[in-house]
């Protein structure tokens, strides 16, 4: 009995160590150069129910700019760490607008929905894409200072704590 | 003694069964095809350039609006492979050729480890019989293992 149970043991040791193998997220690129902090290109897009909205619309607050898609494993386990983000940051200025990339707006209003985003989103483009560097590969984040400039870009899953201390900063600019 | 032994075991049994179906969840994800299967950036670059040598029919089954910033020349959109509207435009696509024909599907949404486009259309071509197919390696994403290492880049539709 207790061989069996060693077995048993190192089956799951072994299958443990395959799910968090294949389920590891690989290192965030590295952040744009400082020294850059170019203007937020602004924009005019349909958020989820129809209704236009810009980049310019928060000029004054700090924004987290994140493209994502519904389809895409590292942006859906970033959502709900970004609501908790939004509910904690909010009052002190703190504002996420998030593009979804999805060929169409219907799964972005179901997950919406479903994860209780509380924040806005808006159907990204090709066009939008480009004007921010070319959006080839998800997610991308960008940390956008009270005066519109980008202090941050981050590519690929990234931890929440990095985001945290970078909102913190901006706001105490 | 016996009896904390036996449930012991039911228990480890349990979590043995969740974490297999787990992995088995994961197996679906780019990670899980063969290496002898993919094909890195470089190696296609070296093959489209090349006057020698049979072309890939090109196809990339990952999201339109990153295809329509940027694409490998010559290549086509199919759809995401993770829908099965993706999924039967692809065997539209393929179903008059030659089961012999070289085959390269590409995606790039995502890290490799986790694109939910490649492993699907993959499938689905073997399962059709093509035995010439490849797979681009992206290990994060187009952008960086694509277009900032100055390969050729089309846009558009």
């Amino acid at each position: 009995m207790r061989a069996k149970l060693l077995i048993g043991m190192a089956l799951v040791a072994v299958c443990l160590g395959i799910y968090f193998l294949e389920h590891q997220s690989p290192p965030s690129a590295p952040r744009a150069a400082p020294a850059d902090r170019a203007l937020a290109p602004d924009f005019s897009l349909p958020d989820l129910t129809g209704r236009r909205l810009g980049l310019s619309t928060y000029r004054g607050k700090v924004v987290l700019l994140d493209f994502w898609a519904t389809w895409c494993d590292p942006c859906r386990e970033e959502i709900p760490h970004f609501v908790e983000l939004q509910n904690k940051y909010r009052d002190r200025g703190f504002q996420i607008l998030g593009v979804s990339m999805d060929d169409g707006p219907e799964p972005a209003r179901d997950f919406y929905l479903r994860f209780k985003m509380n924040y806005p989103v808006v159907m990204g483009n090709a066009k939008i894409g480009e004007r921010y560097g070319g959006v080839l590969g998800l997610p991308i984040a960008f940390l956008i200072g009270r005066d519109g400039r980008i202090y941050g870009k981050h590519i690929g899953a990234t931890d929440i704590t990095v985001f945290e201390e970078e909102i913190i900063s901006l706001l105490q600019k | 003694m016996n009896r904390t032994f036996k449930n012991g075991g039911i228990l480890l049994t349990l979590g043995l069964a969740s974490f297999v179906l787990i992995s088995a969840a994961a197996a679906f994800q780019a990670a899980s095809i063969p290496t002898p299967r993919l094909i890195n950036p470089d190696e296609l670059v070296k093959i489209l350039q090349s006057s020698e040598g049979e072309k890939p029919l090109m196809i990339q089954v990952g999201s339109h609006v990153l295809y329509s910033q940027a694409h490998i020349p010559g290549s086509e959109y199919i759809g995401p492979a993770n829908s099965e509207i993706g999924l039967q435009q692809l065997r539209r696509r393929v179903e008059s050729l030659p089961r012999s024909k070289f085959v390269l599907i590409y995606c790039g949404c995502c890290p490799w480890s986790h694109c939910p486009n490649v492993k699907p259309a993959d499938d689905a071509l073997r399962a059709l019989g093509f035995t010439h197919v490849k797979v681009l390696y992206v290990a994060n994403n187009f952008g960086a293992d694509w277009v900032d290492k100055g390969y050729p880049v089309a846009k558009g539709d």
